[in-house]
């Protein structure tokens, strides 16, 4: 008996040890594959490769150290939980297209065997990839997309980073009766208009709903086919109407041929409130000064490096990396990849049940984002970030300054929108 | 009201002169060989990319890239036809339907590639601003685009109907085979439609560039609606697709203003729809 044990145990030992070895490899060569779903051809490929670049950065700062960065997993190289497993993202390109945004979605799922998903950008495409990733039972981490209808189809394994559009329609609501108090201007109407894809269509819907809660009249709701040739009657209708303020809606195309129209036409509200597509960084490029003065929604700025280093530290590596300064998109696109990783790495695995559970219990503190938000915290039952708001920037002098909310405001909004006639 | 309704009148036609010369290229095409050139709102980008790049890099305005555009989308148009187009001119029609395809794939993507999918305008051009007549505004270069337009088909009509080569063209548009045995080229009158034709689509870009923003895939609506020109003017005729450019921008136009712009290209297909089904050959075919 005793000759036998004295046999077995250093095989045992072997054993146990190579296998412990190999476990350990594994571990540091574990790669956590998340998709990531972009436009990066077609209509606004800018804008996707935009998206996509603020993703790709994050990734990099997971999966690297960077100990002066107080950003969740920068400190450490990739998941410390899962022994530095790194994040690899695949890419996959939607064209802009919403079914190829569910195509790509199940390829990279079945094919590539991602663990999760982020993007898409367009709200439409982000619909079809999402409902892909639910039947694959993959979870979405989503910090791009706005329409509020995402959050309100009861997914189970989506989740949402960045506000929506019916709290940026309340912002630009509040905007204009914190204004009217401000400088006792009046505001009465309102005309809106919107591109009629998932996205515009339900800014749409969500000022129309709320103006009059707030007390303003609608004389206007234009809704138009997305990539036009020409513009014209939409401005026209607007014209016509005179409103006081519009409310715009929009992707980068049309916001380019609208603002050409708008000085062509000389169409002159008091002001000019927009989404999504004034802010993409081809706009300012292709419109010059035709920009200036024209509002849009946000939820960055570089003038927020004021109140945290944070932001100037993270754009100095994204202009080091690409270049450029970051974008809105880029920043928004910057958040999906922390929450993810975060989630994966208290979950200690990438299955996907308990990366879900550890994702509705995620709690990032504001300090450790670059946004002015109070944190992330996904309710339980929508999947929202409960503490995601907008800001709004003004373009002034071909720059995005923050001009609301007032007390984190950079500069004094540029009110009302001067006359075409009167600008350079 | 009248004022509004003046401008978009104007506007409308202005839009439709620039409709009628991207389709004119795309309908000679068709009517002497047969074939959809896919690759046509390609050449549209081609076009206002090179007025662009004279622009950005040498300071030449739109207004003279005109002819530079012309010429190099003429060249381009050839070479493409002699040693990609006519390999399969004898070959099943799927493989004269996929080659002009492929080439707009290459050409769209080759474009990121060079240039990235980026926005660009041109800034300054000589031609800017707009004409006030009363309530009426009319931009400049818009204006005067679609005057060009309406120049360059007046000089392709003439040109066709006045000069040997173009009633060559002509005659093998009729009937091809008749063409050959009365001793025309074929080939030749072949290669110098598709030149012709991509000319003109580089011009009308070089006109676009002055006022519309140039990116790698803004031809893809105006290859569309250039596509239902051609046909509801009636596959190959030139007069006829000069008149539905002109339709078209109006009908989208004042459709858009008075019904709602959120249909004013279903109004513009409806129109083609119901014309195909009363007249399937076109207006003019």
């Amino acid at each position: 008996m005793h000759g036998k044990r004295g046999r077995i145990l250093p095989y045992a030992l072997t054993l146990l040890l190579s296998l412990a070895l190999a476990s350990a490899g594994a571990a540091a060569d574990k790669v956590i594959k998340i998709g990531a779903v972009y436009p990066l051809t077609g209509n606004i490929a800018s804008t996707g490769l935009d998206c996509l670049h603020g993703a790709e950065l994050a990734v990099d700062i997971i999966n690297g150290k960077y100990p002066d960065l107080n950003l969740p997993l920068a400190k450490t190289a990739g998941l410390p939980n899962l022994g530095g497993a790194k994040l690899k993202l695949v890419v996959a390109d939607t064209k802009g297209e919403p079914r190829n945004g569910q195509a790509e979605a199940e390829r990279l799922v079945t094919e590539e065997k991602v663990v999760g998903m982020i993007g898409a950008y367009q709200s439409a495409v982000t619909k079809t990839a999402s409902q892909a990733t639910e039947r694959l039972k993959i979870p979405y981490v989503c910090s791009d997309s706005s329409s509020p209808t995402l959050t309100e189809r009861g997914l189970k394994y989506f989740f949402r980073v960045s506000p929506h559009d019916a709290g940026f329609a309340r912002d630009q609501l509040q905007f204009l009766k914190d204004l009217e108090k401000a400088k006792g201007v009046k505001i009465g109407t309102i005309a809106v208009l919107y591109e009629n894809t998932e996205f515009g269509s339900n800014v749409g819907k969500q000022v129309l709903m709320l103006a009059p809660e707030y007390g303003f009249k609608v004389v206007a709701d234009i809704s138009y086919t997305a990539n036009a040739t020409d513009v014209t009657s939409e401005v026209g209708r607007l014209i016509k109407a005179n409103p006081d303020v519009l409310m715009h809606a929009s992707y980068i195309t049309d916001a380019i041929l609208f603002t050409k129209t708008f000085k062509e036409m000389g169409f002159n509200p008091k002001g000019i409130l927009t989404f999504a597509g004034y802010i993409e960084p081809g706009y300012l490029p292709a419109v010059k000064a035709d920009g200036n003065d024209i509002i849009v929604r946000s939820t960055f700025a570089l003038d927020l490096a004021k109140s945290k280093p944070l932001v100037a530290k993270v754009n100095a590596l994204f202009k080091k990396k690409y270049g450029i300064d970051m974008s809105e998109n880029a920043a928004r696109s910057f958040a999906a990849p922390f929450v993810i990783a975060d989630a994966i790495n208290r979950a200690r695995t990438t299955e996907a049940e308990a990366v879900v559970k550890a994702l509705l219990a995620t709690n990032i503190p504001g300090s450790e984002m670059i946004y002015p938000w109070k944190g992330i915290q996904f309710d339980p039952k929508s999947h929202q970030n409960i503490h995601a708001r907008g800001i709004l920037v003004q373009i002034q002098n071909q720059n995005y300054v923050t001009v609301w909310p007032f007390d984190s405001a950079a500069a004094k909004v540029i009110w009302p929108f001067p006359a075409w006639k009167t600008r350079k | 009201m009248t004022g509004q309704l003046l401008a978009q009148l104007m506007n409308g036609l202005l839009i439709g002169c620039m409709y009628s010369l991207i389709a004119i290229g795309l309908t000679m095409i068709w009517g002497v060989m047969n074939i959809i050139n896919f690759a046509h709102a390609d050449f549209l980008m081609i076009g206002m990319f090179i007025s662009f790049w004279l622009y950005t890099l040498y300071g030449v305005d739109p207004i003279f890239s005109i002819p530079v555009c012309g010429a190099v989308l003429f060249l381009l148009g050839w070479l493409i036809y002699r040693y990609l187009v006519s390999k399969v001119m004898t070959g099943p029609g799927l493989a004269q339907l996929v080659v002009t395809f492929g080439i707009s794939i290459f050409i769209a993507n080759a474009a990121v590639f060079l240039w990235s999918p980026d926005f660009r305008m041109i800034e300054k051009p000589l031609l800017a601003g707009t004409w006030n007549f009363g309530t009426v505004q009319l931009s400049i270069p818009k204006a005067i685009a679609s005057l060009g337009s309406v120049a360059v088909s007046v000089a392709l009509f003439l040109f066709l109907r006045k000069t040997k080569t173009g009633k060559a063209i002509l005659a093998v548009e009729m009937n091809r085979s008749s063409a050959l045995l009365m001793g025309i080229n074929t080939e030749r009158v072949n290669a110098l439609s598709f030149a012709i034709g991509s000319s003109l689509v580089g011009i009308a870009g070089a006109f676009l560039s002055m006022y519309y923003y140039i990116y790698p895939q803004v031809g893809g609506t105006f290859g569309l609606i250039s596509f239902c020109i051609v046909a509801l003017g009636g596959f190959g005729s030139i007069e006829g697709a000069f008149l539905a450019g002109i339709l078209i921008g109006v009908v989208q136009t004042l459709g858009g203003y008075f019904f709602d712009p959120a249909y004013k290209y279903a109004i513009v297909f409806a129109m083609y729809l119901v014309t195909v089904w009363i007249r399937p050959q076109g207006l003019m075919g």
